[in-house]
């Protein structure tokens, strides 16, 4: 079911990652101020902007969980977020490589968006714990979908509430280099990383949910035979 | 109606029904789904298929419509230990919007009114089940499920609470026993679970319960 | 809703009285703490940013302990069936709760600030009224609700004692942080300085966020 225009997807994803790698290291320009390390924002803030869209999604699907009761809604939501976490690990990773090349420690308090960026995800990461402590599976649905909801509810306070707590705003803003704006060719570069890492987490997202969803129509035939 | 719990089917497709103020007996052995059955009906659990309808309201939607009108009598006293008999009681009559005065009447029915003031914790398991009873029966339901509401009861208190659990209290009960005479005795049909099925559903007297407990 | 709500919380009221199990343990743990920081920050009077930290990290770390125990009584002696069979609002279980954990908290703040001054604080407490008490009023607010909910969600898991401070204690940064920024001025040596206001903006805005939600998603979490 959920296999349609899965092949379509994965070749749209690899040409978008494989043009933004391309674009990042022959079309973009360097930073006059950080260097050749900056290129690693094409890959690290794609990673936090579809980590955190993912988790939002999560909510969402939760929210349609609760509402419907239905099984699909919960695996939406499950393969969403677990798949948010993996990327919200690469994310710290790939922020804190470029916390040391850019000051010299591997991680900084300064910036906000990094520091909210971790404590979202240590709320997360309790989501499977969570669920595997719960045995009722009705009910482990149910109350992950609960915990989907007020975690994505978080997300935009925890970000707010950081930025606040930090008087100035030292997270190199790429953005605002050259004084309102990234030069277009930066900008193009950042949104096909973007398309292609948005694409890849869609194209995940369907594999790892017709993969479940094989594996569960498997047992249920096993069981209708025995 | 059909009750789920992961893969297992803890009811199997059971249907019944029940005029008002007869009694349903509930037989089988241990596992079969008595519990689940019963807690479906009391608005507790929703039937995963199916659907059952209590005093007319469609369950699970209109649950909340009759729920007032419901006394469960279940395994667990749902008593707060630490808290006495009147407390304890006080508290489930406040919620139900029962006046205090029926607590008094209640407790020296069962035989405790002197005792009324004591935390729950340190009454034997037999006044602990007169007290739970008297809970179940606290607002007055005309649907009464009760799950061994004899148990650890002495025939004195038995013949005490006859009047409120019994079948001379009018209301329209399923009870389940593991006392099988005794059931049957009070029953005007049987149901005899097996495995989540209903493989006996009839009057005692036809009931043929040889392969309920195999 | 209103009569079940205060049966409950009679109910409640009565519980701890009777048991004295959470309110005494909330307190001894933030003396406990205080005198710890004491002793690990190497310092005997605290004051400004300091202060307000450490005052708000033990008010959370006893907050979780309340947390913990909010509904331990409901799972362990049937009170969640005993309320479900009651032809009241599902809602109220948490307004309930949610007031009981308020109370809880106002009241272990009440002897843990007083101590505090007396053990750790530096400048006079009361330099920082009236500002203080509105800041612990909101952030005990937003405990409540976000305290209610966790501890619901993990009390029918098998890891409750677990659960909930992993839940809790990134949920409730935002009020440590908002707490600590609001009443480290507060706290200055040499006399308070203004309240900075947008904070207990974020504390009415969390309190309303999680309020919200929290009335929303509570009923699917007595479900069975």
């Amino acid at each position: 079911m959920y296999g349609r225009g899965l092949k379509p997807l994965s070749i749209a994803s690899v040409a978008a990652l494989v043009g933004a790698f391309a674009l990042v290291f022959f079309y973009a320009p360097e930073d006059v101020d950080q260097g050749f390390i900056q290129k690693i924002f094409y890959l690290h803030v794609p990673l936090a902007l579809v980590a955190l869209g993912g988790f939002v999604t999560g909510g969402v699907y939760g929210v349609k969980h609760l509402r419907s009761g239905s099984r699909e809604h919960d695996m939406k939501s499950y393969v969403a977020i677990h798949l948010s976490i993996i990327l919200g690990v690469a994310t710290l990773a790939t922020g804190m490589i470029w916390a040391k090349a850019s000051w010299g420690a591997w991680w900084v308090w300064d910036e906000p968006t990094l520091v909210a960026f971790l404590i979202v995800f240590l709320l997360y990461a309790c989501y499977q714990p969570l669920r595997f402590a719960i045995e009722d599976p009705d009910r482990q649905m149910r109350y992950a979908a609960v915990f989907a909801v007020i975690a994505g509810a978080f997300v935009p306070i925890c970000f707010m509430s950081v930025r606040f707590a930090q008087a100035a705003l030292v997270h190199p803003r790429v953005l605002d280099q050259t004084g309102g704006g990234m030069p277009g060719s930066m900008f193009f570069t950042f949104l096909v990383a973007l398309a292609g890492m948005t694409l890849l987490f869609v194209t995940l997202w369907k594999f790892e949910l017709s993969s479940k969803s094989a594996r569960m129509q498997l047992a249920a035939l096993r069981r209708r035979l025995s | 109606m059909t009750r789920r719990y992961g893969e297992r089917l803890a009811l199997d497709g059971v249907t019944l029904s029940l005029p008002a103020g007869s009694t349903l007996a509930v037989l089988g052995a241990n596992g079969a789904g008595k519990t689940t059955l019963l807690r479906i009906l009391a608005t507790l659990l929703r039937p995963h298929a199916g659907a059952a309808r209590v005093l007319g309201a469609a369950l699970p939607e209109e649950g909340w419509r009759v729920r007032g009108r419901i006394g469960l009598l279940a395994h667990d006293p749902l008593l707060y230990s630490e808290l006495s008999a009147r407390e304890n009681l006080r508290f489930h009559a406040r919620l139900h919007g029962v006046a205090a005065a029926r607590i008094e009447a209640l407790l020296e029915e069962v035989g405790l009114g002197a005792r009324g003031d004591e935390p729950v914790r340190t009454l034997s398991r037999g006044l602990t089940q007169r007290v739970a009873i008297c809970r179940a029966v606290l607002h007055a339901p005309e649907v009464l499920l009760l799950d061994e509401p004899y148990a650890n009861l002495d025939p004195a208190a038995v013949a005490a609470v006859a009047p409120l659990i019994g079948r001379a209290s009018g209301a329209t009960r399923v009870v389940i026993s593991h006392d099988v005479e005794g059931g049957l005795a009070e029953a005007d049909l049987v149901l005899g679970l097996r495995g989540g099925r209903a493989e006996v559903l009839a009057p005692p007297a036809s009931a043929d319960l040889s392969g309920l407990y195999r | 809703m209103t009569r079940a709500v205060a049966a409950l919380l009679r109910k409640d009221l009565q519980l701890e009285l009777r048991t004295r199990e959470s309110v005494p343990a909330m307190v001894l743990f933030s003396v406990s703490t205080f005198v710890l920081f004491r002793f690990a920050l190497d310092r005997e009077r605290l004051e400004g940013d300091l202060a307000a930290g450490v005052l708000w990290v033990t008010l959370l770390f006893a907050s979780v302990l309340g947390i913990n125990r909010l509904f331990v009584t409901e799972r362990e002696q049937g009170g969640f069936d005993a309320f479900l069979l009651a032809p009241v609002d599902r809602t109220a279980m948490f307004v309930a709760k949610a007031l009981l954990l308020f109370g809880f908290l106002s009241a272990v703040e009440l002897v843990a600030v007083s101590v505090y001054s007396v053990l750790l604080l530096g400048p006079s407490p009361f330099q920082a009224f009236p500002g203080l008490p509105l800041v612990l009023a909101l952030a005990n607010a937003g405990v409540a609700v976000v305290g209610t909910l966790v501890g619901a969600l993990a009390v029918q898991t098998r890891a409750r004692d677990l659960i909930v401070p992993l839940l809790a204690l990134p949920l409730l940064l935002p009020i440590v942080i908002a707490g600590a920024e609001a009443t480290a001025p507060l706290l200055a040596e040499g006399g308070a300085e203004a309240l900075p206001g947008r904070w207990l903006a974020i504390l009415g805005l969390y309190d309303v966020v999680f309020g919200l939600i929290a009335y929303a998603v509570f009923d699917f979490l007595l479900e069975d």
